[in-house]
């Protein structure tokens, strides 16, 4: 679980600092968070950025928060060192959280501070003059002051501005870097830079969106069909994979909503495609009767749902742990499917290919429940992490002779085919259309072996039983095919932290500073996989639990109550939050404080940032 | 009862008995008949809709493992299983978003669509439209029969004004759905309309939409012996008149469209409007230009691509 996610630190002191820009959307936000993210990921440090938005192109208040170390960096952390407030609303929200020890880098035409906090620097920009009538650069003067604080080479600086600039042209790269200069001057002479300086490590990191994580798993895998209709957060999955589609092969559509994605998918995956889609909560809930023929038919599909904050419209921009039931109820009716929970970008992108190996073997629906968090989220990942040539196991296919040099399956057979066989393994050998001597139908409705429906004239309560127990039959064994979750952390920790998906790294951060600032020892127990679950394994290591915090993005505990429904075990006490932002660690410290001074054993936090 | 087939004993009789490839067989109208016979009530239309297409593919001279016939549910989706084609039986109202993802996952299938008009024109209504404006490369055969029959006789999206159904004892309300104009403005390249009653007009009908390289849409009058007392094979015999006969020009839309509105005592059967100038979806999409049917592709991709879309990110 854990895996190589903390790989690239060194020994130099631990050097960790957040950046927080803040406007209205429309003020270009992105750009300077996007040059400043690369920059530190050249250097090798590691990030991860999450920006608070909301559901509107212009207006409102944006906060970016960019945090980077040369230690792991598993959350957006909790404070900030230097804030960019690009409106007096941004200055006016989090002036007062700033930390002493912090700086705020405005415009000091345009935005007032007040009340500041003590120890709190002020950097006030005199922009118009350093950009000289270059509204459009008042971003790159920020950036250039903090890198100058955090003592970063203008070298740095110089190069990204090529590479985020250079399709502009020539005239605004060098407009853009004679205002880097100026401001990265300006900030040497007035301001005080920090007392550390940002390392630069021999290896640089990639820096990806979970979405986009999840397009290049898919990539990897083999997806030849992806069909999307667009639905925050999901959406960078589908812009991914289109930008890519052509040079690679890939067929992209997007169809009328995503009750028509997911029976195209079906379509394309039954003709022998992988194919894919991702959506949201609400496009999710369209699919579900799709995704049970995807069962019933026994063609494999993958799904991903990246959930916002519901029911309903919800909070498009917001994230939660809320769609766990959904996905385990999806659709009518008993049947197979995998159900798993990635804990990181990284992890995205390695699940998706093993889901798929998992579908094909096993001829069912694979749904990957992700979230805002992870998806929209950015993180840098370490290039080796990514097995971009990953084996390929498509199980008992029949293709057309000769059709694909690699498929041992491949020929023809004449009258001996059954589609929907019933062995002992309950895996049935898939033919794809176009095969000669395997023509059948694969029909949403109850059928015999032989594809024929028995669902209304012919029905017959032993053959119903036979292709139920055959379908089911299937996963006796698939939980060998799947890791057990393992406990990190001491055995005889004074609690453990039960947690599923997105929540791993900021529950892994919250443990380590409960350890070291508060000489607290909790261990983590944090389950990927879903559907099938590990019961006997979880159970087991949680027999030997002190305390069991089950802490999660949701108001009701579904998770909680999914524990509880395969182990019998009731969690001790819990930790959750539903206001439509991500856990931050101390929020987790604060819980696990509460819970283990027996204060509460339903703790919620509030969160301080008004985003 | 338990067996034990595996994929590995499908390969080890993966010979044909006589030694000849599949596609060298000639076919008959016999090659398209199905594992089972069908299941409609006696008098029903759609048994002449399934003869038609069975005549229509074996004159065509198609091999049965080179077509899909996908459907959604209703009492005339039920046709797959009775064809010797691959089939597949999807949900309500889905078959053409089904057929889409197969068409273009494998476009050197020949696909056909069937279903009744509460399938499609009802549930499926969106999915209608939008593979109509596609132009995917496939036939739409509805099995119109202005009633839902197999939910025993609600009212249809092809219902008249005014009749009685369960749903609608005291008469329907609403205004029918007229397949013809709607298709015509929403895109689809080929649009007939036959009457199960003509069946050599029909085959005739259904051979030009197999052969039409775009979407066709053939409505076939197929009326419901139970539970529709209105349009019954009498009422449509009188009615019916073929395009031929009056010289109608298909490529004429403004006239197909006239033709397509025409409805009470003279009924027009034919085909109103095709255009054989756009580019079907598969076509269009350069990914299938080379490399054959997408499902059938090694996958995964090369290091060299893998390192590029690494570089992006860096």
């Amino acid at each position: 679980m854990t895996k190589k996610q903390d790989a690239n630190t060194d020994s130099k002191p631990l050097v960790d600092f957040a950046v927080g820009i803040g406007g209205a959307a429309g003020q270009g936000i992105a750009t300077p968070g996007n040059i400043l993210a690369r920059i530190f990921a050249r250097r090798g440090l590691n990030l991860n950025a999450y920006n608070a938005y909301q559901s509107l192109i212009r207006g409102g208040h944006t906060f970016l928060t960019i945090r980077a170390s040369n230690g792991p960096v598993r959350s957006m952390g909790d404070s900030l060192d230097v804030m960019v407030p690009l409106n007096q609303d941004t200055m006016d929200r989090h002036l007062g959280v700033m930390p002493s020890g912090s700086s705020v880098i405005y415009d000091e035409a345009k935005i007032t501070p007040e009340n500041t906090p003590e120890g709190v620097q002020l950097c006030p920009l005199p922009i118009k003059e350093l950009i000289v009538g270059n509204k459009l650069a008042a971003n790159t003067v920020a950036v250039a002051v903090i890198l100058n604080m955090l003592g970063i080479e203008f070298d740095d600086l110089v190069d990204a501005l090529e590479r985020i600039f250079s399709r502009k042209g020539k005239a605004v790269v060098e407009s853009n870097m004679e205002i880097a200069q100026r401001g990265y001057d300006y900030a040497a002479d007035n301001f005080s830079a920090f007392p550390y300086k940002a390392p630069r490590l021999s290896k640089g990191l990639a820096v990806v969106t979970g979405n986009e994580a999840t397009g290049m798993g898919a990539l990897a895998a083999g997806v030849k069909f992806y069909a999307a209709y667009p639905m925050s957060p999901s959406t960078g999955v589908l812009m991914y994979i289109a930008q890519h589609a052509r040079e690679l092969g890939v067929m992209v559509r997007q169809v009328e909503d995503e009750i028509g994605v997911m029976n195209m998918v079906i379509g394309a995956a039954h003709a022998g495609c992988r194919a894919m889609c991702a959506t949201s909560g609400g496009g999710f809930a369209l699919m579900t009767e799709a995704i049970g023929m995807s069962g019933m038919i026994e063609t494999p599909i993958v799904c991903v749902d990246v959930q916002r904050a519901g029911p309903a419209t919800g909070m498009p921009t917001k994230t939660e742990q809320g769609d766990l039931w959904q996905l385990l109820g999806a659709g009518q009716g008993d049947y197979q499917k995998f159900i798993v929970a990635p804990v990181s970008q990284t992890d995205l992108f390695n699940t998706i290919p093993e889901l798929f190996n998992l579908t094909d073997r096993y001829q069912c629906p694979g749904l990957v429940l992700s979230d805002l968090l992870i998806s929209e989220g950015t993180s840098t990942v370490d290039p080796d992490d990514l097995n971009w040539q990953p084996d390929i196991d498509r199980g008992q296919m029949i293709f057309p002779n000769g059709s694909t040099s690699d498929n041992p399956y491949g020929g023809y057979n004449d009258n001996d085919y059954l589609r929907y066989v019933n062995t002992e393994s309950g895996i049935s050998p898939r033919a794809v259309p176009g095969v000669p001597g395997h023509i059948h139908v694969a029909a949403s409705d109850e059928h015999d072996e032989d594809g024929t429906l028995i669902s209304d004239e012919f029905t017959n309560p032993h053959k119903r039983r036979m292709m139920v127990e055959k379908r089911a039959r299937k996963m006796d064994t698939v939980l060998d095919a799947i890791d057990p979750p393992e406990l990190v952390g001491p055995n005889d920790g004074a609690a453990t932290l039960v947690g599923f998906g997105s929540t791993w790294g900021v529950v892994l951060e919250a443990i380590e500073k409960l350890a070291s600032e508060n000489n607290i020892v909790v261990n983590q127990l944090h389950i990927k996989w879903i559907v099938p679950f590990h019961a006997d394994a979880i159970s087991s290591v949680l027999a030997d639990s002190q305390k069991i915090i089950i802490v999660e993005n949701n108001y009701s505990g579904q998770f909680a109550r999914y524990l509880r429904s395969e182990t019998g075990i009731k969690g001790d006490a819990h930790i959750r939050k539903y206001d439509g932002e991500p856990f931050m660690p101390h929020h987790i410290v604060d819980g696990v404080k509460a819970i283990l001074a027996r204060e509460t054993d339903l703790y919620v936090p509030t969160h301080e940032m008004m985003v | 009862m338990t067996t034990t087939t595996t994929a590995a004993d499908i390969v080890e009789k993966s010979i044909i008995s006589n030694g000849i490839p599949l596609s060298n067989v000639e076919v008959t109208r016999d090659s398209y008949k199905g594992k089972i016979d069908p299941d409609w009530c006696p008098g029903c239309g759609d048994f002449g809709v399934l003869t038609a297409m069975q005549k229509a593919l074996s004159e065509l001279g198609k091999q049965p493992h080179e077509c899909i016939t996908i459907s959604g549910i209703g009492c005339s989706s039920n046709l797959p299983g009775f064809i010797n084609t691959y089939g597949m039986h999807t949900l309500h109202g889905r078959a053409l978003a089904v057929a889409t993802g197969m068409k273009m996952a494998n476009h050197e299938l020949t696909v056909m669509v069937t279903g009744g008009d509460g399938d499609g024109f009802g549930i499926g209504g969106n999915h209608f439209l939008h593979t109509m404006r596609r132009n995917v490369d496939l036939t739409y055969i509805v099995m119109d029969n202005q009633i839902y029959g197999l939910t025993t006789g609600q009212t249809s999206p092809t219902s008249a004004l005014g009749m009685e159904t369960k749903s609608t004892p005291e008469g329907n309300l609403e205004n029918p759905i007229n397949p013809m104009p709607l298709a015509m403005v929403g895109g689809a390249t080929f649009v007939a309309r036959a009457y199960t009653g003509q069946q050599a007009h029909l085959v005739d009908i259904l051979k030009q939409a197999i052969s039409h390289k775009g979407f066709s849409l053939v409505d076939v009058f197929s009326p419901c012996v139970t539970y529709n007392k209105d349009n019954t094979y009498q009422w449509f015999k009188a009615r019916v008149k073929k395009l031929e006969d009056s010289g109608h020009d298909r490529t004429d839309f403004h006239s197909a469209l006239d033709k397509g509105y025409m409805w009470g005592d003279e009924i027009p059967i034919g085909v109103f409007w095709q255009r054989e100038d756009l580019p079907t979806l598969n076509d269009l999409e350069p990914v299938l230009d080379e490399g054959g049917p997408l499902a059938y592709r090694t996958l995964g991709i090369t290091k060299t691509q893998s390192d590029s879309l690494m570089t992006e990110m860096m």
